[in-house]
């Protein structure tokens, strides 16, 4: 048995006795070594005659670049607001009682999530070979109009379907999220209040549903920018697609992509800008009881 | 508020109300009149039916049998050719424009102030102007005790003001008939009193109220008259002296010997 420590009587003899904090050596090994790295990566930067900055300084504000970029925002724009409209009207039918209008949605949530983007987008872009008419009339009867698809569905068109279809799948989920989010107690004071249906989702169960949508939307906007880069694909001349079509003609590869990524982190740190101060609005009446600021039950990450 | 009202026309009248939550029958055929101007509160074990009862009284819960009027209209339904068509949602809504009701758990709308709680309903489903709105707001903010508090969220006040400006909030549609549903059984112990009060200088001024309750002193000193429910029918009913100091059922007397 080892001997018994002192009594505490005598501890407080010991109370002038200094502190030594734990000391945390691998963090100073870790620190230098992402010091080295950064330097080996600087150097390299500023030394090789092959990275050719001065082209990424010449293609940042060039012409086709510039309109690649007009592109890329009205693709992310039009298949947002394709992937928002769609995707609520997805979430109210798996709300509803009607359990045929439940299936449809959850089907189409199944389908545009369960394959991927990329395909789709070539999906679209293919119809043609399969429907070479679309029509628009009664069906299976005679039809008034008809239009080869390939006139209907154009590059853009094709990158809105795919893009936007496969959005609404995704937003679908974080509308029913939202929705489902908001207590029974609060439609129930509502309708006791005598509001209408309507009126009891505007002005009641969207505000509140609304705080939980709009930080996972602005995250799925960002995404969709991204995205749009598979357009790729297609051909469809959005950024990524006139930077690759430069380089395909002056082989500068690396150059024209930092070109394009340095576009793509301009635009994303604007939107996140966006998202804060959106979320800051939302936030109210949370936000004001929560002196911290640590709102509770908002935020996707 | 009375004044208005017919009589001889019962404020509240129930006939053989039944409903069931699947094979859960939790209403047996209650049948309940209340006159205009009179109190009336709802008691019981839990489990016996009387929220539901009272959530019946404006449609929020639909019944399986039997029917309710409010004010001589059918509750939820249209009478023709014999038979009880339903209504649609938004006649169900313009039904419910004069009964008020104060939940257990408050249900304020926590993204607006006090008074834009208030305000809500009489803008945006009577589209009163706004401006009288909020002074009628503001005055009823007043009544229950909270005019200094208007512009607070509901998540900066305690739950017994967060209960008063639901009181307000319900009060703003000049409702004839309250419901109150367990309206104090959420609050701590020290809050209960500031709620009860503004509940009866309602009673005082007339106001025709049903209260499920779990307050016997309450119960005993406002209320005109105690239903005591218990497994989905009614009991018995009587003044509250009289129910309480003689109850004439095993059942009754069980119950009052735990809570009083």
């Amino acid at each position: 048995m080892p001997p018994p420590e002192a009594p505490a009587a005598v501890a407080g003899a010991h109370a002038d006795e200094p502190i030594v904090r734990l000391r945390h050596p691998g963090r100073w090994v870790a620190g230098a070594l992402l010091l080295v790295l950064a330097a080996m990566f600087v150097n390299f930067v500023l030394t090789s005659p092959r990275l050719r900055l001065d082209l990424v300084a010449g293609y940042l504000f060039e012409r086709s670049i510039l309109q690649g970029l007009l592109v890329t925002l009205e693709l992310t724009v039009v298949a947002m607001l394709v992937g928002v409209v769609l995707g609520t009207v997805l979430a109210v039918m798996r709300l509803s009682e009607n359990p045929l209008l439940r299936g449809a949605a959850t089907g189409y949530v199944g389908l545009f999530r369960g394959t991927p983007i990329l395909v789709q987008l070539l999906f679209w872009f293919f119809l043609g070979t399969v429907l070479p008419q679309i029509s628009l009339g009664i069906p299976f009867g005679p039809a008034f109009v008809s239009v080869p698809t390939n006139t209907l569905i154009t590059q853009f068109a094709a990158a809105i379907l795919g893009l936007g279809l496969n959005e609404a799948a995704y937003m679908a989920e974080i509308v029913r999220a939202g929705i489902g989010s908001v207590d029974r107690g609060q439609t129930e004071a509502a309708e006791a209040l005598g509001m209408s249906p309507l009126t009891t989702y505007r002005r009641v169960v969207l505000p509140q549903a609304g705080r939980l949508i709009v930080p996972p939307t602005a995250n799925e906007t960002i995404s969709m920018l991204k995205l749009t880069s598979l357009c790729l694909v297609i051909g469809l001349p959005e950024l990524t697609t006139t930077a690759q079509l430069i380089y395909g003609r002056n082989f500068q590869q690396i150059p024209l992509l930092i070109v394009a990524s340095l576009w793509y982190l301009v635009l994303t740190t604007l939107l996140t800008i966006v998202q804060t101060r959106i979320e800051r609005r939302m936030s109210r009446g949370v936000l004001q009881a929560t002196r911290r600021g640590n709102r509770f039950g908002v935020g996707g990450r | 508020m009375t004044a208005t009202t017919d009589a001889a026309v019962p404020m509240v009248l129930a006939r053989a109300v039944r409903k069931s939550f699947g094979d859960n029958e939790v209403l047996k055929g209650i049948d309940l009149e209340v006159a205009p101007g009179e109190v009336v509160s709802l008691l019981g074990p839990s489990g016996s039916g009387k929220s539901t009862f009272l959530r019946c009284i404006n449609h929020l819960e639909r019944i399986d049998g039997g029917e309710i009027s409010v004010n001589g209209q059918l509750v939820g339904y249209r009478r023709s050719g014999g038979k009880k068509y339903e209504l649609r949602p938004r006649e169900v809504a313009a039904a419910r424009r004069d009964v008020g009701m104060v939940f257990q758990r408050f249900n304020l709308f926590p993204h607006r102030t006090a008074l834009e709680n208030v305000m809500e309903a009489p803008v945006f489903v009577k589209n009163e102007a706004k401006g009288s709105a909020r002074s009628r707001a503001l005055d009823l903010l007043d009544r229950v005790g909270l005019g200094d508090r208007s512009a607070a969220y509901p998540a900066q006040l305690s739950g017994g003001q967060q209960q008063r400006v639901a009181i307000a909030r319900a009060l703003a549609m000049e409702p004839t008939l309250m419901l109150f549903d367990e309206p104090t059984s959420a609050l701590d112990p020290e809050l209960v009193g500031e709620v009860l009060d503004v509940m009866k200088s309602l009673a005082a001024e007339g106001m025709t109220m049903i209260v499920v309750t779990h307050e016997i002193g309450f119960a005993r000193e406002v209320c005109d008259r105690v239903v005591f429910m218990d497994g989905g029918v009614i009991v018995e009913q009587g003044e509250p002296g009289v129910l309480f100091t003689n109850p004439q059922h095993d059942r009754t007397r069980t119950f009052l010997s735990k809570v009083l």
